[in-house]
């Protein structure tokens, strides 16, 4: 069992309100790497020294954020698109 | 206005050697495993350690070779960039000096150390030689465990813990410095804990 | 209750402890008191952060075990051992005290009746805590929706909630409970034993054509095992949501 230390992206939904400025766990995702979309609250999160958030289905990063002194440094590395509801109830 | 939790201390260690802690740490008796992504899994018969250098051809080992050069056991205190530190930790490994005995010319050489998985972290050359780092295959007496970085990790305890990188694979010498992973996500390019580098700009 | 899962801020709240319940000798709920909450959907958690008088400050997140009811936010935590949070919560926490918490956090591990069923909850340890909302959440809404909840736990005494489950099990149609112990079991028991495997999901859990909803909470081996086994047994992976409570660092 390799995969025994990673988190759901639903772990991150706070962090994730701190960047975006709403709920995105239910936002869906579109990996760079594969083009698996995903609900950012089923991704694979591994909280290290920084959060680092991968596609469930092909591993890849998409995202890191890294809490500092001023706030939330926040890297994107493969999300091609999110698609955020207009009427977030309905997602 | 921070509201302070009445009775609340948190699991720190309460008696803590003067002079032993950087800035801003805490001292625990666990050793936590913050790890950016799985566990990998190496059969000890693929495992190689390499050092690519442009100037010099590339020289390798593998487990039986490695394990068979000379080796030190050595007892530090480690400071994780997270907060946490640990006093008196016992690693036995290969010195960077043994691995890099015939590189003379170190002026502005920069070592960008790789790990299976895609780990990456840069040190300059005079920051993992002269006795300070060491690649590790054991920790407290025991094989190092694969959650702890083993077969094999890098160690070099004077900085935070993240240049000890886990499940090290091979490095390489260059004239320019390149940010590895976490340098690369925000966190500072050199790390040290007593002038408490954690971030870029730190 | 449409708008409870999506404050526009997500500020941090004075929340005062009123009651306290020793479900098991690790597990404690806790009942906050939270002027200012807006309401949370069942499977939502809390994050509480804690600071100490020198600035030190640690932040864990905790499920909130009950459906909303006004100001009020129950959360049910466990012991873990040299915990930064738990053991505060657990040992220290006192009826009057005052603890931030900011929430309600997390759409995505979120069930409520209009998302229809057949709902399947399975809870491992101190795993069932959201679980436990949503089933509240059903039993009070007297929603029609049928639901199968199986819980795993080390012994008889470290069952959570056992005494309420019972009584929702006799008392409401179409709600089933099964408990699984994988340590020890008392003499007269005539539940489950042994972890939850594929033999037991197999047997127990809605089967896959009724495409039920499935909630899995607990620790990441725990998750892992049972979502993986779920997938191989038939059921769809966007229908099983999963909550890992991953390591504690």
């Amino acid at each position: 069992m390799d995969n025994l230390r990673h988190v759901d992206g639903n772990a991150l939904a706070g962090v994730f309100h701190d960047v975006f400025g709403r709920e995105m766990t239910r936002v869906c995702s579109c990996c760079a790497h594969c083009g698996a979309t995903n609900q950012l609250g089923a991704a694979w999160v591994y909280r290290a020294a920084g959060d680092v958030v991968r596609c469930p289905n092909c591993g890849t990063i998409v995202m890191v954020i890294v809490e500092n002194a001023a706030g939330l440094h926040v890297s994107f590395e493969a999300i091609r698109w999110l698609q955020i509801s207009a009427s977030p109830e309905v997602e | 206005m921070t509201f302070i939790t009445r009775g609340f201390r948190g699991r720190r260690e309460a008696d803590v050697p003067e002079g032993r802690v950087p800035p801003g740490q805490y001292v625990t008796s666990d050793f936590p495993v913050l790890s950016a992504g799985p566990t990998p899994r190496i059969p000890i018969e693929q495992w190689r350690l390499t050092i690519s250098d442009p100037l010099r051809s590339e020289r390798s080992w593998n487990w039986t070779e490695f394990t068979g050069l000379p080796a030190e056991t050595v007892t530090v205190d480690i400071h994780c960039v997270t907060k946490w530190s640990k006093l008196d930790t016992i690693w036995e490994g290969v010195s960077l000096d043994t691995l890099l005995d015939d590189v003379t010319d170190r002026a502005n050489r920069h070592v960008l150390f790789h790990s299976y998985g895609g780990y990456t972290t840069n040190l300059p050359i005079e920051d993992v030689t002269g006795g300070k780092a060491w690649i590790a295959y054991s920790y407290d007496g025991r094989p190092l465990d694969p959650e702890h970085g083993g077969p094999a990790r890098l160690l070099v305890p004077h900085l935070y813990f993240w240049k000890s990188a886990k499940w090290v694979n091979g490095m390489t010498l260059s004239d320019s410095d390149r940010p590895g992973f976490w340098e690369s996500y925000g966190y500072h390019n050199y790390g040290d804990p007593w002038r408490e580098q954690r971030y870029q700009g730190d | 209750m449409a708008g409870a899962a999506l404050p526009g801020r997500l500020n941090w709240l004075i929340a005062k402890a009123s009651q306290t319940i020793d479900e098991t000798d690790r597990v404690r709920t806790i009942v906050l008191d939270a002027p200012g909450w807006p309401g949370h959907l069942p499977g939502q958690h809390i994050d509480i952060r804690l600071t100490a008088e020198d600035g030190y400050q640690a932040q864990r997140s905790y499920s909130i075990s009950a459906p909303a009811d006004g100001e009020q936010v129950v959360i049910t935590v466990e012991l873990v051992d040299n915990g930064e949070i738990s053991p505060f919560l657990i040992e220290d926490l006192r009826i009057g005290d005052q603890i931030e918490i900011r929430g309600p956090i997390g759409g995505y591990f979120v069930w409520d009746p209009s998302r229809g069923g057949p709902l399947q909850l399975i809870g491992g340890g101190s795993g069932v805590a959201p679980l436990m909302a949503m089933l509240r959440e059903r039993v009070r809404t007297g929603s029609d929706v049928p639901v199968r909840y199986l819980s795993s736990a080390r012994s008889f005494n470290d069952l959570i909630y056992r005494l309420e489950l019972e009584s929702i099990s006799a008392e409401t149609e179409e709600v089933e409970v099964l408990h699984t112990l994988t340590r020890i079991q008392p003499q007269n028991w005539t539940g489950l034993t042994g972890r939850v495997n594929r033999t037991v999901l197999a047997k127990h859990v809605w089967p896959a054509f009724t495409r039920p909803l499935c909630y899995v909470c607990g620790p990441t081996g725990f998750v892992e095992t049972v979502a993986s086994t779920l997938v191989a047994l038939g059921h769809q992976p966007g229908r099983i949501k999963t909550e890992r409570f991953g390591p504690t660092n």
